[in-house]
């Protein structure tokens, strides 16, 4: 698959909040702040990224895309760290 | 991140998609993949590398570090429903082990398929425990540590 055409600087929607109907601003607020933290227990906050796939190079990975599946999503400090 | 990778058969074989996140950008992961953990382990990592830039999304997930401003090490078992089940996370210095990671995605796994729960240090196979009435005051009779 050739890989898509890629600026040096391209945009990923990160954090999506999930949809909900119109609410008053002040518990539309609260709500924003209590859905997006991840929580055991609660739905995954969903996000797009950038990333790179080996063997089918840059593209968006949307987590809700995997929804259906066991997902394992690991967080690590950075490339060509030691540990 | 090549420590999973060379368990990846096993991950597939559980029906799990791992994915890793760092604020490094896609073309850091790329040449990270070639120059080193293509050297680490057979094929290099063979789950898509994302790039969370800014930690927006390490952020939610309680991962950010803003001082050192990256993502520490955190990991999450996230179910077919979407349901965040396991998180875990570790000061930089100290690596985590993927068998633990495994062991917790099939006790999970066994969860959702059975109704039972399964006590401290279960491995498939172990004893498990049917929650009721019963159970209370008596899992002494049926499982120790």
């Amino acid at each position: 698959m050739a890989e898509m055409k890629d600026g040096c600087v391209k945009a990923a929607r990160g954090p999506i909040a999930a949809a909900e109907p119109p609410r008053p601003v002040e518990a539309q607020q609260h709500q924003e702040v209590t859905q997006m933290q991840a929580r055991v227990g609660r739905e995954a906050p969903d996000f797009e990224a950038n990333a790179f796939v080996a063997g089918q190079g840059f593209k968006p990975v949307r987590l809700s895309d995997y929804k259906g599946k066991w997902i394992v999503l690991c967080f690590y400090p950075g490339d060509f760290t030691f540990v | 991140m090549a420590a999973v990778a060379a368990l990846y058969d096993e991950f597939k074989s559980l029906g799990a998609e791992v994915l890793a996140m760092s604020t490094d950008s896609r073309f850091v992961h790329k040449i990270w993949q070639e120059e080193e953990l293509s050297k680490m382990t057979k094929g290099g990592v063979p789950f898509p590398m994302l790039s969370d830039a800014g930690g927006k999304i390490g952020t939610i997930y309680g991962v950010y570090d803003e001082e050192a401003g990256v993502d520490i090490r955190g990991r999450f078992i996230i179910d077919p429903d979407f349901v965040i089940r396991a998180m875990e996370v570790l000061t930089p210095e100290v690596g985590r082990s993927p068998q633990e990671l495994i062991r917790q995605v099939k006790a999970f796994q066994h969860v959702a398929k059975t109704g039972e729960v399964t006590p401290s240090g279960w491995q498939p196979g172990g004893t498990t425990l049917k929650p009721g009435p019963d159970l209370a005051g008596k899992v002494w009779e049926v499982w120790k540590p």
